[in-house]
């Protein structure tokens, strides 16, 4: 049944591979702490604190993914902190095996990392729950959209392949994805092994996949009481894969080949091919070197993407072409967190504009100027050098990107007459009982009923200011107040809520009709092999009628259902993805 | 001061329940408004919308990340990192357990990670999918052959049958090695019959406890 619903041609490219920009020289990185010279243990770094509606969504996403045992042990290792196998295996009162099968699944997916434990190199290891790995599996569908965008079926398909199993090496990933192409492909033909090599490597160019760090030689080892050991003053950080200088470098195999039709029925035509095939699955020269996404690039474009449309929407598809441009020039030489992107001068964009947007110089002014002179602020202008070096806010942007989503969740929930006392409160910070009836034109009692509403929701907050030093009720002012960010983590706590529910009520509508799907699985495996082997129209109608019309009506029903939940989890992410953008461009500022 | 707090809270306490330690008016809620009733029970689990939400958004892009997040979770479903319990032991050990095991019941591991990469502790037995099965199968071809040589020669030629069951082996070794892809192939097909050398088809040994689970229809015939 997998790739019947999606056929891989179906959609066609429409971003070229000038959104992305030239691959060139690493970006330079801002020096670490010195950590090797002071002594830090690795189980001190501190944590994420993590909320419980956090917990509950990892805990359903684990367990749709990797099922029951290791949402156990994920949900365990997420709300203890940094804790041993032996623990571990006693709190949750499961088996041993289990728990050791269920950390190398996690560990293979990067939700959990290990080190050495509090008291040292010799003490038992510890592992370590990431939270924000687990919740990236809802974006999974986006990531390999937007690879399929970007470099068509294969990079979808390789980006796919990399994702599930969690890292990979080159070899074994271009062999898969091959296989799996010619697979889809007419009879006869198959695709060839340097035709994956090479949209690998553009992926790898463009640093949407990247080498996985190095595992940390304390850790692996085992645990040596020399003296040596304690000497040598341990750096038990543990290697981020942006560390590693060889992050973004090919392994130097040649990989020649096609890929292999799986045939189920006829064995006997393809010896040699199913030997072949055993042959191949030798070393290739690249063990050790595993690959896994570069989930910060893809936010990035996701970034871009949204502030380019924001653009577009808000002024008109030439200025987001030009904000377009600088974006892509800026890739390389722009750190993720940065609050703006490098100054770039008019004539540099002039020059890097796309040939079939050829609009004039001066023209190219009148929009720059536009593009700075709205209210918006994406871009700014930081000099007259060069016909002017203008940059992208890209803080400013993400912070009108959320506060558009704040707005737009006030309004849908409460009405235009809330949203608009919303934003005007955004706008001037703190206002009185009676300013704001006045600012908002709203009659006293409607103010007065959608204020409290807003305050007992949280959206709106108050703040006393007292004019006499005992605080005495009649003699303070009582303002009414919306902080940006502190709504913002509110709302974003809202979305994970909202994204278990809907899982949650999934599953309950799948459980619910089990015994009915179940038996349509078996109808249609029943008329997929009748069909196999050729048997006349009647039979398959006899079998279709086994589930009666109204099964067959509960049947739409539910995939409607599942389908509108799905369809549901996808949007809440992207809201989830603006606002987390925001948070972190925030706190990194 | 602090005494006429104090004395402020003492005063409010039972007298009056409607004192609150500030001014109402200043908050908005004038003499003799009507406030709404106060909730004596927890709110209702589906309240009823005043708005209704925005309908989703469509498309195509909408409909293929759909198709894929399907797609998605169902093949997670069949890769080795889906981890299941081993099924609960029954009460009685019975006879088709052994050729009836769907679920693992071993401590061994279905997909083989790099050992270099997790900690020691971590390491389990992988478990090898059709290990030895074609060894099994040549060896018992030969064995009646090499139980009528021995009855046939007995005392005289031992040393030398010896020597030519080893090297009977030793070639069906060589054999087995040239033979064993083609043969893997061609097991798999006849795998759901063939497994773990019985005779029997694999229905055989349905011992009857999943019959009955789905039709719940001609109740009226008598089942004998």
């Amino acid at each position: 049944m997998r790739g019947n619903r999606r056929s891989l041609r179906h959609l066609s490219q429409n971003s070229t591979n000038s959104d992305v920009g030239p691959p060139t020289h690493q970006r330079v990185r801002s020096a670490g702490s010195p950590s090797c010279i002071i002594q830090t243990l690795w189980a001190k770094k501190p944590i994420k604190k993590m909320t419980a509606q956090e917990v509950r969504l990892c805990g359903l996403l684990l367990q749709e993914h990797f099922g029951e045992v290791v949402e156990r042990i994920g949900t365990h290792l997420l709300r203890g902190g940094a804790q041993n196998l032996r623990t571990i295996a006693n709190e949750t009162n499961t088996p041993l095996d289990l728990v050791k099968k269920s950390l190398c699944v996690l560990v293979q997916h990067g939700v959990c990392d290990f080190g050495s434990g509090r008291r040292g190199p010799g003490s038992p290891v510890e592992y370590r729950g990431n939270c924000e790995r687990v919740l990236r599996i809802l974006r999974y569908p986006r990531y390999i959209y937007t690879a399929k965008t970007l470099y068509g079926d294969t990079g979808e398909l390789i980006v796919e392949e990399v994702l599930q199993r969690g890292h990979m090496t080159m070899s074994n990933t271009v062999k898969t994805v091959a296989d799996r192409l010619t697979h889809n492909m007419e009879e006869g033909r198959s695709m060839e092994y340097s035709e994956v090599v090479s949209s690998f490597s553009k992926l790898v160019e463009t640093h949407f996949l990247q080498r996985c760090p190095p595992v940390a030689e304390t850790a692996t080892a085992a645990p040596s009481a020399t003296p040596a050991t304690h000497r040598t003053p341990a750096s038990v950080t543990p290697p981020t894969a942006e560390s590693n200088p060889d992050c973004y470098k090919l392994p130097p195999v040649t990989l020649t080949g096609r890929g292999k039709r799986r045939r189920s029925s006829d064995d006997g035509e393809e010896p040699g091919g199913v030997k072949k095939a055993k042959m191949d699955s030798e070393s290739c020269g690249d063990e050790g070197i595993y690959w896994q996404v570069n989930f910060e690039r893809f936010h990035q474009h996701f970034r871009d993407q949204a502030i380019i449309s924001a653009v577009a929407s808000k002024l008109d598809q030439t200025s987001s072409e030009i904000v377009r441009t600088m974006l892509r020039m800026s890739e390389v030489t722009t750190t993720p967190t940065a609050a703006y992107t490098q100054p770039l001068s008019a004539n540099e964009i002039f020059r890097s504009l796309p040939p079939n947007y050829s609009i004039s110089r001066p023209i190219l002014d009148q929009y720059l100027s536009l593009l700075v002179d709205d209210p918006m602020e994406f871009v700014g202008k930081s000099g007259d050098s060069g016909g002017g070096m203008y940059v992208v806010n890209l803080h400013r942007a993400l912070a009108n990107l959320a506060r558009a989503t704040l707005e737009s969740v006030v309004q849908e929930r409460f009405g235009s007459r809330s949203a608009r006392i919303f934003r005007l409160l955004l706008r001037k910070r703190h206002l009185e009982q009676k300013q704001v009836e006045d600012f908002a034109m709203i009659p006293a009692k409607e103010a007065k009923d959608m204020l409290y509403t807003l305050l007992s929701e949280n959206l709106v907050q108050l703040q006393e200011i007292p004019k006499t030093p005992d605080h005495a009720p009649s003699r303070t002012f009582y303002l009414y107040t919306v902080n940006q960010l502190p709504t913002a983590r509110l709302l974003l706590q809202h979305c994970y809520k909202t994204v278990a529910n809907l899982i949650e009520r999934r599953l309950f509508e799948t459980k619910e009709n089990k015994r009915l799907l179940e038996k349509s699985q078996r109808i249609e495996a029943i008329l997929a092999s009748l069909q196999a082997s050729g048997a006349e129209p009647e039979q398959l109608t006899e079998v279709e009628e086994m589930i009666t019309a109204p099964e067959r009506q509960q049947l739409e029903a539910l995939r409607h259902h599942i389908n509108k939940l799905d369809s549901t989890e996808n949007q809440v992410d992207e809201t989830i993805f603006l606002l987390e953008s925001y948070i972190i461009s925030t706190k990194s500022k | 001061m602090t005494h006429q707090l104090a004395a402020m809270a003492g005063r409010g306490r039972g007298r009056g329940r409607g004192q609150m330690t500030f001014n109402l008016e200043d908050v908005g809620i004038g003499r003799g408004d009507s406030l709404p009733p106060t909730t004596f029970k927890p709110s209702p689990l589906f309240p009823a919308m005043s708005v209704q939400p925005v309908p989703l958004q469509t498309g195509e892009e909408v409909e293929y990340m759909l198709a894929l997040k399907q797609e998605l979770r169902a093949a997670t479903k069949n890769l080795p990192f889906y981890i299941r319990r081993a099924a609960n032991k029954r009460d009685v050990d019975r006879y088709s357990d052994k050729y009836q095991s769907g679920e693992p019941k071993d401590s061994t591991i279905e997909w083989s990670p790099d050992w270099s990469r997790l900690p020691k502790e971590l390491c389990i037995k992988v478990r090898k999918p059709q290990g030895k099965k074609p060894i099994p199968q040549v060896k018992r071809l030969k064995k009646p052959l090499v139980g009528k040589e021995e009855i046939l020669m007995k005392l005289e030629t031992l040393e030398k049958k010896e020597e030519a069951v080893n090297s009977e082996e030793e070639e069906d070794d060589e054999k087995k090695k040239t033979n064993q892809e083609e043969e893997q192939a061609e097991e798999e097909d006849y795998e759901e019959d063939f497994e773990e050398d019985t005779d029997y088809i694999m229905s055989y040994f349905d011992n009857g406890e999943e019959f009955g689970g789905d039709s719940d229809e001609n109740m009226d015939e008598a089942t004998y």
